[in-house]
């Protein structure tokens, strides 16, 4: 399922599945809900997977489709939550617990006034437009300076990572005046309509499931487009691509930043859905469960990250009450098995079954298996 | 003897103008009863008051007995009246042991040891009056306490509060202090009392002597000397302050600066032990593993069960199970040196917990460096949680051992034993590799395959053999490292967690491959994060003037600790752009390295 090597007949069947797929959650989840057949914390849920899901694409643009592996998604994810968090933050006026105009840890770090970098947050277009700006900015300019001296490979991951870990202890501190390791929590209103209102959260469920639905569209028609076919080619061979004459700098700066602008999108939905948004979510680790998903979804597909991200989450709603103490064991090992015997995936499972099939039934030609995974990186010999 | 006699030669006067003849043998035991005697508190005050400035032991012990009403005076049958102490438990009849306060000896009768009943003697009175004096007293006893060192606190104390009222304790007790710190203490003390002086001579003479000192905590009293000063147009005086307070500043940056330097080191040192194996398995074997800070934990780990295995046993559950092991039960210089044993324990736990990760996972990824980053990192978290359900989800305590625990003081500059440990074990851990690397057959065959694994397999090297026990040598000196770093910070779960950024950080701007590089870029960044948590406060509030975030910059720069870190990190991106392959370029004619 590969999207660069798939057939017609593939590619076919895949948006057959994705049109009806988008009809379940855009229309019918929503419906069942109005009709009270699934509950409110349900749709939350699925809400908070789909969030996630975005995040997931984000990474797999990376990874999947450029041979990027960003350890810092999350951070990109968690700013853009935190873009928002200030709007609704702003949104409480009055109703917070000490009456006062300005957020509750403002008051409590014993702030009289509003510091003026909060100021235009009042006005939602400017914090949508933020959503945008200072996650796309930061990713620009750190991807400037990365792909400028041409750090690649597991050099990129570690920068990332260390990029996310600086700025996760910077925001864990109370005086950047982003709410410390509390963050940002007790949201009440949206656009003038409550957070507590059905309808409010239907709402925000509807536009993150529409979001993605536009994600996923835009990347399937990029990787069709000229440039993804030299994303592609660069995750295969980065010096062939150079020596041919393209600039894979601004190749792989462009997607850096369109994946960090997915990520900000699906923190901004985040936010409100889940109702809390604190520096914990831009741990380390974070990213590297985002990684975990996409690996298990399997990589260089679309549907994989998606289906990976929400079926590990919906069993990490589960174990986490059924086995708490087991859950890392298990998430963990998880990652080991998939990475040794599934590289492709969940989504290469059917293709594996059929080569397996056509195996046992002694068909003259089997196809090799590796047509239906996405190619090995050539760059990762080491 | 000669220092009581001086003592009480000073005394004297003091003591004979007061009317009460106190016998130049009195010994502080009968001066208190003889005051516990005397029938008015005048009397009583003045006698309690000539014990000012004697060192002895039974002062304490019995001004605290006199507060809590356990003297009494027992009317002896012979008419005589002696002052008594009650102490130990009553028996039935009420009655208590009763110590001669005079000797501190048993009181006894014709028939032995007498016991008294409390209720049927006269409890001996205290005034307010009288506790005052008994705690000016006390106050003062330090000064002459046997250990040194208690010596200095009392006097430090009682100089930083510049009360002018002890000023003659002290200076009575200048010409007997024999200890060369302590005498330069009590000179420090006396010159700050004088500073309260109203003479001019007396106040500019103790200003040169603070500035011969240069002591540290005489900056505020100077600083308040040179305000009132000015403030008085005493001219003379203000300038005396004012040298006194440069040669202050000048003795506090000199520390400032070999403390920060020694910090530097000393914090590069233990970037250094964390970084080292990985230095081997990233830096030789190309393999990101992400467990590198559980294979720490792993050692520190170690080091606690050695410790319990040398205390009194542990208790491990895990999975349901539980795993006793009983301990050796050993005390005083045997346990402390638990922690040698614990060195090559967690060195060779840690080694084999490598081997067996080489072996089960690292090995099918060595042409995959993306995707072992991603299995060691799911292997990192299955150790954590293992370390969860063994030892609980809190810290562990690792105590340390008597000889990494205390520190030395030189010249105002704090040397923690520990931290001189670390930088001495960084350096023997560090000669140990290079002897390993570049004078065992192990080190060359290590190079060999390192270099290139194809070759050397061709050239009959079992590379694959080579894998694991470099892997296993690796993973062991991130054992030691943790063995080492239980006896700075925390042993908890997610102690590796703690280490692994800078681990790599330090890797990378040491250039991959490059042991030196790994050395070198340890001590540089261990030197400049500190440099920055001194002199980042100091800087910071002159920041103001950025425009935009200047405000934002002095807030921030409160928290020098973590500004710092994030100012390193960043350097290290910037750093990066100069020299992308590190400090020191493994050379190498493939396109791909």
């Amino acid at each position: 399922m590969s999207s660069s090597g798939s057939s017609p007949a593939v590619r076919r069947l895949e948006l057959i599945v994705v049109a009806v797929v988008a009809v379940l959650l855009i229309v019918v989840l929503p419906l069942l809900n109005a009709q009270g057949l699934i509950s409110n914390f349900t749709l939350s849920l699925w809400g908070k997977y789909l969030c996630y899901a975005l995040l997931a694409i984000s990474v797999d643009l990376l990874w999947g489709y450029t041979g990027l592996l960003s350890l810092g998604q999350a951070l990109f994810f968690t700013l853009g939550g935190y873009m928002h968090g200030m709007y609704l933050m702003r949104m409480i006026g009055e109703l917070g617990q000490y009456k006062k105009p300005i957020p509750d840890f403002l008051v409590f770090l014993g702030w009289e006034r509003l510091p003026a970098f909060w100021e235009p947050f009042s006005s939602f277009p400017f914090a949508l437009a933020m959503v945008f700006l200072v996650p796309g900015l930061l990713a620009y300019v750190f991807g400037f300076l990365a792909f400028r001296s041409r750090i690649k490979g597991v050099y990129f991951s570690i920068l990332t990572q260390a990029l996310t870990y600086a700025a996760s202890i910077m925001f864990f501190r109370n005086n950047l005046l982003l709410g410390g390791n509390n963050g940002f929590t007790d949201f009440k209103f949206i656009l003038g309509h409550s957070l507590a209102d059905p309808a409010t959260s239907r709402a925000l469920y509807i536009a993150s499931a529409v979001t993605l639905l536009l994600a996923y569209l835009f990347c399937r028609w990029l990787s069709r487009t000229k440039f993804g076919l030299v994303q592609q080619a660069i995750r295969d061979g980065e010096n062939r691509v150079l020596f041919s004459g393209y600039a894979t700098m601004h190749f792989k700066l462009f997607i850096f930043v369109v994946a960090a602008l997915i990520a900000a999108v699906g923190g901004a939905l985040y936010t409100p859905q889940v109702g809390i948004i604190n520096p914990g979510e831009m741990q380390a680790d974070k990213s590297l469960e985002a990684v975990v998903w996409v690996a298990v979804g399997g990589r260089g597909t679309l549907l994989g990250p998606i289906l990976g991200a929400i079926s590990i989450n919906a069993l990490k709603s589960w174990a986490t009450r059924a086995y708490p103490d087991l859950w890392l064991i298990i998430l963990g090992g998880l990652f080991i098995l998939v990475v040794l015997f599934l590289p492709g995936g969940l989504v290469s499972i059917p293709a594996r079954l059929k080569a397996l099939w056509k195996k046992l039934r002694r068909e003259p030609e089997p196809p090799p298996a590796s047509s239906t995974q996405p190619a090995q990186p050539v760059s990762a010999k080491s | 003897m000669n220092f009581l006699a001086r003592l009480i030669r000073w005394l004297l006067p003091l003591l004979l103008a007061a009317g009460t003849a106190a016998r130049a043998a009195d010994t502080p035991r009968e001066v208190i009863a003889r005051a516990a005697l005397a029938e008015d508190s005048a009397t009583q005050r003045q006698l309690i008051g000539s014990l000012m400035g004697r060192g002895d032991d039974a002062i304490a012990p019995l001004f605290e007995a006199w507060r809590t009403d356990q003297l009494f005076i027992y009317a002896a049958p012979d008419g005589t009246k002696v002052p008594v102490q009650l102490t130990g438990p009553k028996d039935e009849a009420g009655t208590q042991a009763a110590l001669r306060i005079d000797t501190g000896a048993a009181l006894t009768g014709p028939s032995g040891p007498l016991r008294l009943n409390a209720a049927d003697l006269t409890a001996v009175e205290h005034t307010a009056a009288l506790r005052r004096a008994m705690k000016a007293v006390l106050d003062l006893a330090d000064l002459a306490a046997p250990d040194p060192a208690k010596r200095v606190l009392a006097i430090q104390t009682i100089g930083l509060t510049q009360d002018v009222e002890k000023l003659p304790a002290l200076q009575a007790r200048t010409p007997l202090e024999t200890d060369a710190r302590a005498k330069a203490v009590l000179r420090e003390a006396v010159a700050l009392i004088q500073l309260k002086d109203e003479k001019n001579e007396t106040r500019i003479a103790a200003l040169t002597a603070l500035k011969e000192l240069h002591s540290l905590s005489t900056s505020d009293a100077i600083k308040r000397t040179l305000k009132e000063a000015e403030e008085a147009r005493n001219l003379p005086v203000a300038a005396a302050a004012r040298e006194a307070l440069r040669a202050v500043e000048n003795h506090r940056s000199f520390v400032d600066f070999f403390g920060t330097l020694f910090r530097g080191i000393s914090l590069g040192s233990i970037l250094l032990v964390a970084a080292l194996g990985l230095a081997i398995t990233f830096g030789l074997m190309r393999v990101i593993n992400m467990a590198h800070g559980e294979m720490i934990a792993v050692g520190a780990y170690t080091t606690y069960l050695v410790q319990n295995i040398f205390g009194t046993g542990i208790t491990i559950p895990f999975f349901g199970f539980s795993l006793g092991i009983p301990g050796l039960n050993f005390s005083g210089g045997v346990y402390q040196s638990y922690f040698l044993a614990a060195l090559p324990c967690s060195f060779i736990a840690a080694a084999l917990v490598g081997i067996g990760l080489e072996r089960s996972v690292i090995r099918f990824l060595y042409r995959r460096p993306l995707e072992s980053l991603l299995a060691t990192w799911g292997v990192s978290l299955v150790l954590q949680q293992c370390f969860r359900l063994m030892f609980g989800a809190n810290n562990v305590q690792v105590s340390s051992p008597v000889y990494l625990s205390g520190n030395w003081t030189v010249n105002d500059i704090i040397f923690g034993w520990n931290r001189v440990f670390v930088v001495g074990f960084a350096i023997l851990i560090v000669f140990g590799m290079w002897l390993v690397l570049t004078k065992t057959s192990l080190g060359l065959l290590i190079r060999a395959s390192m270099q290139n694994r194809t070759m050397a397999s061709c050239m009959g090297v079992r590379t694959e053999r080579v894998n694991m026990l470099t892997f296993g040598l690796g993973s062991g000196l991130a054992g030691l490292a943790g063995a080492f770093l239980s006896q700075i910070g925390n042993v908890g779960p997610s102690l590796g967690q703690g280490y692994i950024i800078d681990s790599f950080m330090v890797v990378v701007v040491g250039g991959v491959g490059s042991i030196g590089g790994t050395i070198l870029s340890a001590f540089g960044i261990g030197g400049i994060d500190q440099v920055l948590q001194q002199y980042l406060p100091v800087i910071a509030p002159g920041l103001g003037w950025v425009p935009g975030i200047g405000g934002f910059l002095q807030n921030l720069a409160q928290d020098a600790a973590v500004f710092g870190k994030i100012l390193v990190l960043a350097g290290i991106i910037l750093f990066l752009q100069w020299r992308p392959a590190g400090l020191f370029v493994t050379r190498s004619r493939s396109l791909e390295d």
